[in-house]
């Protein structure tokens, strides 16, 4: 076995071993929110994830970052092919060790995967100009501060190492097949690099070639493997969670709100609508209502986090947002998202502080049951934010992976009105005139007078 | 009978005669109060009996349904109004309703059937657009020269899917009819949903239905045409601010049906 297989197999071991625990964490982190019932039509949910994640239906809305956003993806999906020779070859130590049996299908193989790199090549540096020099309002919004930044250019920037390795990796080969060095099988005439090889390594000695052909592997390999790594902290999660974000979302039509059972079999108790006795609801301790943290959110909330690249465009069609109030969609699902990893991260910790203060004389160890740091979903999130929401869906139209970015919003005004009772002051006499009156204004007139006016 | 001047009668009346019509038109507290409002559900009326087509209305056991308490966040009064309403309809055992509010429409359409109240509800322009089509109702020449845009309320367009049936109706109404930049799915809300009407707008830089007007008025319309009462007060606020009120017509469907025939 030389260096390199080692070096090699060690590296995959630490990405795959690393990746398991953080993904396996991401995953208890969303499940610290609540269950929910995933139920419906399978072929409705399949249909979904086919037409709007793997198809990108939705991103079409808007023709030409989604021709560019396309190439990247499509460019991305086939790549994955060649790394099951990449490994192979990493592990066995061999050399292209699929040309040879493949033959003319490899050379077409790896031909799609050039030209699909040129495309991507060119979307990404697109992209980053468009990102970077271009004014585009949704990338520069309050948000969209140092960090969600770094991040875009980051992997914007990797994308570039590793199309800079592919080439270098497929160039350099060419170049020493056609001076018939041994050990670099034939891979037929690739599509990019069996003229751009020549021009770009021909005049290089055999050494450097071997070189470059080598640095070029390592690279694309490296380049694959820190994506792995880095996706669990970047909003480039959305890549694989795009997947189950759009079979898991929620069916129900849009404009219905999700029913509180506790409340409407309170209510139903109150008028006389329930049987006596039945009465789930034990009103001895005073029962919290809406959403105050992740906790009380729903698994489908926190997946909708994760999976958000920050795109922005439920952002630019905010109505809200549009009219210079503070509220962005946007800055919903990212706080949502750095919300769930505070708390994961202090749960993580084990530090008894993070006990609620009565339970931490009895409680042993520190859990999501038990857990209050004294901070809250409303650290993140203000209430100026909340009240400025229309319910008017645009936000919710459109997300190209189907976040409701909505539903949170709702959920924190439910917590804010039910259990702290506060709220904009306006609301008050709305609420009091609904109570009394039926109609959310103060009528003196009946409610049919208008039968007995004239006609216009 | 009662001496109401509209001839519009409550289902209690149609119960003591032993009928029940053929639909319920749920008039909704702006249809009810709101004067601008009142002026639709008068006319809406006044088309349902050229149809002839015989509905009743609640009147005085209308309630809200609920979606501005809902959607402020507070359930209870919004479970109170909502279980009121369905044991009131299903006393009648309403089948069918109809309602101007695009608010009532969504909250009765997709709300109440999980607290046990299931109805087939229709919007007043997907009723209109199938009287004409049906030739219930007669549309005349129109008039050519009339600029019109029409503003997709969020609760009929975008949440409840509803784009063809208003537009239908303005086609047979035969205008110069153009469309603003923002429309169908992407149109532009008003800035009065979730029980923003009852409240002052959180700081800013403009309001919502300023931002609205000014795409319309990009058109220099004669009339938009609006289907839910609360667009229609936004729009008229910001034609006022624009001092454009004199120029700019605000108009619900079943308006200019009945302007259009001379009713």
């Amino acid at each position: 076995m030389e260096i390199g297989q080692i070096v090699f197999v060690v590296v995959l071991l630490l990405t795959f071993g690393f990746a398991f625990k953080k993904y396996k964490e991401l995953i208890s982190t969303i499940f610290l929110a609540k269950p929910v019932k995933v139920d419906g039509p399978v072929f409705e949910r399949l249909k979904n994830m086919l037409l709007v994640a793997f198809g990108q239906k939705k991103m079409f809305q808007n023709f030409l970052p989604a021709i560019f956003h396309l190439f990247i993806y499509v460019a991305f999906l086939i790549t994955q092919i060649k790394l099951i020779e990449i490994i192979l070859d990493g592990v066995t130590g061999s050399h292209r060790i699929f040309a040879e049996p493949l033959g003319g299908f490899y050379t077409f193989v790896v031909s799609s995967i050039e030209i699909l790199s040129v495309l991507a090549f060119v979307a990404t540096l697109i992209f980053l100009w468009r990102r970077n020099l271009l004014k585009i309002p949704r990338f520069n919004k309050a948000e969209m501060t140092s960090w969600p930044k770094l991040d875009a250019n980051i992997i914007l920037f990797g994308e570039l190492v590793l199309l800079f390795g592919i080439f270098s990796y497929n160039g350099a080969d060419i170049v020493l097949q056609q001076r018939g060095m041994e050990g670099y099988p034939d891979t037929g005439p690739l599509a990019v690099s069996a003229w751009a090889g020549p021009i770009l390594f021909g005049g290089l000695e055999a050494e450097a070639l071997m070189a470059w052909e080598r640095a070029g592997w390592w690279i694309h390999i490296l380049a694959v493997l820190g994506f792995i790594v880095y996706l669990p902290y970047s909003k480039h999660l959305h890549i694989f969670f795009a997947f189950p974000n759009t079979y898991l979302a929620k069916l129900k039509p849009r404009g219905a709100m999700e029913n509180m059972p506790e409340i409407m079999e309170e209510v139903k108790s109150m008028m006389g609508l329930a049987p006596e006795g039945d009465i789930a609801t034990d009103m001895d301790e005073i029962p919290e209502f809406g959403a105050k943290d992740i906790f009380d959110l729903d698994r489908i909330n926190l997946l909708n986090a994760y999976s958000c690249t920050e795109c922005g465009r439920c952002t630019a069609a905010c109505p809200a947002n549009l009219t210079g109030k503070k509220l962005s969609p946007r800055k919903i699902l990212m706080d949502i998202r750095d919300r769930s990893e505070e708390v994961m991260q202090k749960l993580k910790s084990g530090n008894s502080e993070y006990i609620r203060e009565d339970l931490r004389e009895s409680a042993k160890k520190l859990s999501p049951e038990n857990f209050d740091d004294g901070k809250s979903l409303f650290d993140y999130i203000s209430q100026e934010e909340l009240h400025a929401c229309t319910t008017c869906n645009a936000c919710v139209e459109a997300c190209p992976v189907l976040i409701d970015p909505l539903e949170p919003i709702l959920k924190m005004r439910r917590y804010e009105i039910l259990t702290q009772s506060s709220g904009p002051a306006d609301w008050t006499p709305m609420f009091t005139s609904l109570e009394n009156n039926g109609s959310p204004w103060q009528m003196s007139d009946a409610r049919d007078a208008w039968t007995e006016e004239d006609e216009d | 009978m009662t001496g109401k001047k509209l001839n519009v009668r409550t289902m209690a009346e149609w119960a003591a005669e032993g009928k029940t019509p053929e639909i319920l038109f749920w008039v909704g507290c702006a249809g009810s109060f709101d004067s601008r409002a009142q002026k639709v559900t008068k006319a809406f009326c006044k088309v349902l009996q050229q149809a002839g087509i015989e509905f009743g209305i609640l009147g005085t056991e209308e309630s809200c349904t609920g979606d501005p308490a809902r959607r402020a966040g507070n359930e209870f009064i919004f479970q109170m109004l909502a279980l009121q309403n369905i044991q009131t309809l299903n006393a009648y055992d309403v089948k069918k309703i109809v309602t101007a509010c695009p608010h009532c429409f969504n909250t009765i359409k997709n709300e109440y059937p999980e607290l046990g109240g299931n109805y087939d509800v229709i919007h007043h322009t997907q009723l209109l657009k199938e009287l004409i089509e049906e030739g219930r109702i007669k549309v005349g020449e129109g008039e050519k020269s009339l600029k019109m845009t029409y503003h997709d309320s969020c609760y009929l367009g975008r949440i409840n899917g509803e784009f063809e049936a208003p537009r239908k109706v303005i086609e047979a109404l035969n205008a110069d009819f153009k469309e603003m930049k923002r429309s169908r799915r992407n149109g532009l809300c008003c800035g009065a949903g979730g029980a923003q009407m009852f409240k002052e707008d959180e700081p800013g830089n403009k309001r919502v239905n300023t931002e609205r007007v000014e795409e319309a008025l990009e058109l220099n319309p004669d009339v938009i045409v609006a289907n839910c009462p609360f667009c229609i007060t936004m729009l008229s606020d910001g034609l006022k601010e624009k001092d454009k009120q004199e120029d700019v017509m605000i108009y619900d469907l079943s308006e200019l049906i009945v302007h259009n025939n001379k009713w």
